[in-house]
């Protein structure tokens, strides 16, 4: 009896909840598990603009969801993971980053409903005031994700974004990105509204500096990338519209420690409320 | 109307005297590389003192005594000791607050009863507020033992000279950092005055240094290699230069810019309190206030109900003499202000606006401009979309909820917002979809120090006062 042939996949972008090709047509190859190489879709600047537009398309419905909603959304995330983990293992995931990276939509899903209330409150002001800060999501975040752990990083990057309401663009790392194009695969299975976090591949310098400055991303989280000067560059641009600025990740980081977080509040605003009291 | 007879507050508190040094290490000091200018009066243009502008070299010895005073005394010190220097600093600002209100108003213009009863109190408050803090930032909700993170350059703006020190340095203090500041050119006075008050509270030298200066002074304090923090209070596109400055370092930065706030007026809002609410978002400290209500959007059912009595309550409004204590609109802070000011109120005329002032004497000397309302404004004209930074509003309709909503964020600015309704719902569905840092519901420019103040987009980032205000200064 014949060996069967198996069936391959192409692996395209994932924007707006569906997985076009890059509109330009372009893709590049690479190392797909042991024996076999891969066609990734080669993103373009007019790509990145499409992401940002659904990013922001998403936005009030995802910041408007109730925190109960999101946070289920965030765990139904880890319960798709944990599903298809032999599929990361097969693209040269170790099994416990698999199973690091779905605690960790664990572990952010159910901060959705509690960090209003650890980072916000009511402020005693000195008069007849009600008056109260709560925090809101900055709004859509570029994201440069490390380039190792592959899917711990991306998972670590992304989960603190969107768990408070914010939308993401996410450029996967150019050497590893079969990880992210398929955690797109578990995101959309995973009753995340479409847009609320989209995935592009390809050359960083290429999709990068167009997000760093687009006029409407309000916040580039650096964390993958690690040549300084364009690092420096890109914080350069994002100062055009004053998005909010992670900076690199150091390489010797941990992502396999307690977060902690920082990497939440720092996509978050504050907004204060004043109310007058009376009779 | 009442005939009101002069009220002048007695400006016999304050000894000015005739030129000013570097406050460095704990002494004043005259420049080294740097120069001088005057400051004037900007109700009167007579000149008060002789300001030393710091070189670059003046600010390099005003961040090393920083730096010797952050590692060998402020750093090591224990929080309650912090405290107390800073409950000291807090006292000695309310026993000198009339002599500080007085010197603010003849520096920066300002109506004397806004610097006695607005900005001193708050100053004061300020500093009792984060004194507080000093020993229990272990309980501040950022983990166990937050480190400060060092020398911290700060750079504050002309309209609220002394409260926006006090909004910088008490933060910084109470956290264990030490501060470089730099006043605005024109309004360098107060801080002087309160690096005297440092002075007698025996705070350690080096723990606060104020040097004084225009923009390049800023710039060699903000590209000073050894500050681990940059705090700005000022325009946005400055706020802008200096997150290209710190770009690729390690520098910690806050910015808190510029606005164009909405205003919203619903129909059920009780039109004699909204109108109340207009004047003091838009005339309150002349309108020089990032967070002024300059656009002010009514609901088209009463816009030409609220008109008419905003018209009739700004004609009762008193321009003139800031030290007169029945003053309610002082003068522009300086010559270049009102030149902003007159050129943007030009261009609304010019893009086809209506504009209105009440009849209003303006004095012969120093800088002035009447309260003035544009109506007819369309979103597209730069009255609506730049920010004036001046007693000028722009007056803009709305029919439903949801286009109030749209129009109030069509901003790239994002600091605050006004709303008067009587409908509790309603207040509470704008104030979750209003991009702002600050919504006042039926009231407007109201501050706290527990209460945190800051921006969304371009009106900068980072948030001041309250618990959140300490964020800005932990390496956190």
């Amino acid at each position: 009896m014949s060996e069967r042939v198996t069936v391959r996949k192409t692996y395209k972008l994932y924007i707006g909840g569906k997985f076009p090709r890059s509109e330009s047509g372009r893709s590049y190859l690479v190392q797909s598990g042991e024996n076999s190489t891969a066609n990734v879709a080669l993103a373009s600047r007019k790509d990145a603009r499409d992401a940002v537009l659904a990013a922001r398309a998403a936005g009030s419905g995802w910041a408007g969801a109730t925190a109960y909603n999101r946070g289920q959304i965030l765990y139904r995330a880890a319960e798709m993971l944990e599903g298809r983990r032999e599929q990361f293992v097969a693209l040269g995931i170790p099994g416990d980053e698999v199973d690091a990276a779905t605690d960790r939509w664990v572990w952010y899903a159910g901060w959705s409903d509690k960090l209003p209330q650890v980072r916000g409150g009511v402020n005693p002001v000195a008069g007849p005031y009600f008056n109260l800060s709560t925090p809101e999501p900055t709004g859509v975040v570029a994201v440069v994700a490390p380039a190792a752990p592959a899917l711990l990083g991306l998972v670590s990057v992304i989960a603190p974004a969107i768990v408070s309401g914010n939308t993401v663009v996410v450029a996967a790392s150019p050497t590893d990105p079969l990880a992210a194009v398929t955690l797109a695969e578990v995101l959309a299975t995973a009753d995340l509204p479409a847009g609320v976090v989209n995935i592009l591949t390809g050359r960083l310098q290429e999709t990068v500096p167009s997000l760093a400055g687009h006029r409407d991303v309000n916040a580039l989280d650096l964390a993958g990338v690690a040549d300084a000067e364009l690092a420096t560059s890109l914080e350069v641009k994002a100062a055009e519209n004053l998005k909010r600025v992670l900076r690199p990740v150091p390489a010797n980081y941990d992502w396999y420690a307690n977060p902690g977080l920082a990497r939440m509040t720092a996509l978050l605003e504050t907004k204060t409320v004043w109310h007058p009291k009376g009779g | 109307m009442f005939e009101y007879a002069p009220a002048p507050e007695s400006r016999s508190v304050v000894r000015l005297q005739p030129a000013y040094g570097l406050f460095v290490g704990g002494e004043f000091v005259d420049p080294t590389d740097g120069d001088s200018f005057t400051s004037i009066n900007p109700a009167s243009e007579e000149v008060l003192a002789e300001v030393a502008a710091g070189g670059v070299g003046d600010v390099d010895r005003a961040v090393r005594a920083a730096r010797t005073a952050y590692d060998r005394v402020w750093g090591p010190m224990p929080g309650r000791d912090r405290a107390k220097y800073l409950f000291r600093i807090a006292r000695l600002i309310q026993e000198r607050s009339r002599e500080l209100a007085v010197l603010e108003s003849l520096d920066n213009g300002k109506p004397i009863k806004e610097s006695r009863d607005v900005d001193l109190p708050l100053v004061a408050a300020h500093f009792f507020y984060y004194a507080g803090w000093a020993d229990k930032l272990d309980h501040a909700g950022f983990g166990p033992g937050p480190r400060p993170l060092g020398v911290a350059a700060q750079i504050i703006p002309w309209n609220f000279p002394l409260l926006m020190l006090a909004w910088k340095i008490a933060p910084a203090l109470a956290t264990g950092n030490t501060v470089v500041l730099k006043p605005a050119e024109t309004t360098s006075l107060t801080a002087l005055l309160f690096a005297e008050i440092c002075q007698q509270a025996d705070l350690p030298a080096g723990v606060v240094n104020i040097v004084t200066g225009a923009g390049d002074t800023g710039r060699a304090l903000v590209e000073h290699h050894d500050v681990d923090k940059v705090a700005f209070t000022g325009s946005t596109e400055v706020g802008k230069a200096i997150a290209r400055a710190v770009a690729g370092t390690d520098t910690k930065l806050t910015l808190e810019l510029g606005g164009k706030a909405a205003n919203i007026v619903f129909d059920d809002a009780p039109v004699d309190q909204a109108v109340e609410g207009i004047v003091n978002g838009i005339f309150f400290n002349q309108g020089h206030v990032c967070c002024a209500g300059s656009r002010l959007l009514l609901q088209e059912s009463v816009a030409d109900q609220v008109l008419a009595s905003l018209k009739r309550r700004m004609a009762q409004l008193r321009v003139g003499d800031p030290l007169d204590k029945n003053t309610d609109i002082g003068a522009i802070n300086s010559a270049a202000q009102l030149a902003r000011i007159r050129e943007l109120a030009d261009a609304g005329t010019a893009e086809g606006a209506q504009r209105w002032s009440p009849p209003c004497e303006l004095p012969d000397r120093g800088f002035w401009f009447a309260p003035t309302i544009f109506t007819g404004v369309t979103q597209a004209h730069r009255i609506a979309r730049e920010e004036i930074f001046g007693p000028v509003l722009s007056v803009l309709t709305f029919r439903t909820p949801a286009e109030a909503v749209e129009k109030a964020n069509n901003t790239p600015y994002g600091l605050s917002a006004g709303v008067w309704t009587e409908k509790g719902s309603r207040m509470l569905w704008l104030a979750d979809r209003l991009r702002a840092g600050v919504v006042w519901a039926n009231t407007f420019n109201k501050f706290d120090p527990t209460s945190p103040f800051g921006g969304y987009q371009e009106s900068g980032y980072g948030r001041e006062g309250g618990r959140h205000g300490l964020e800005a200064y932990l390496n956190v």
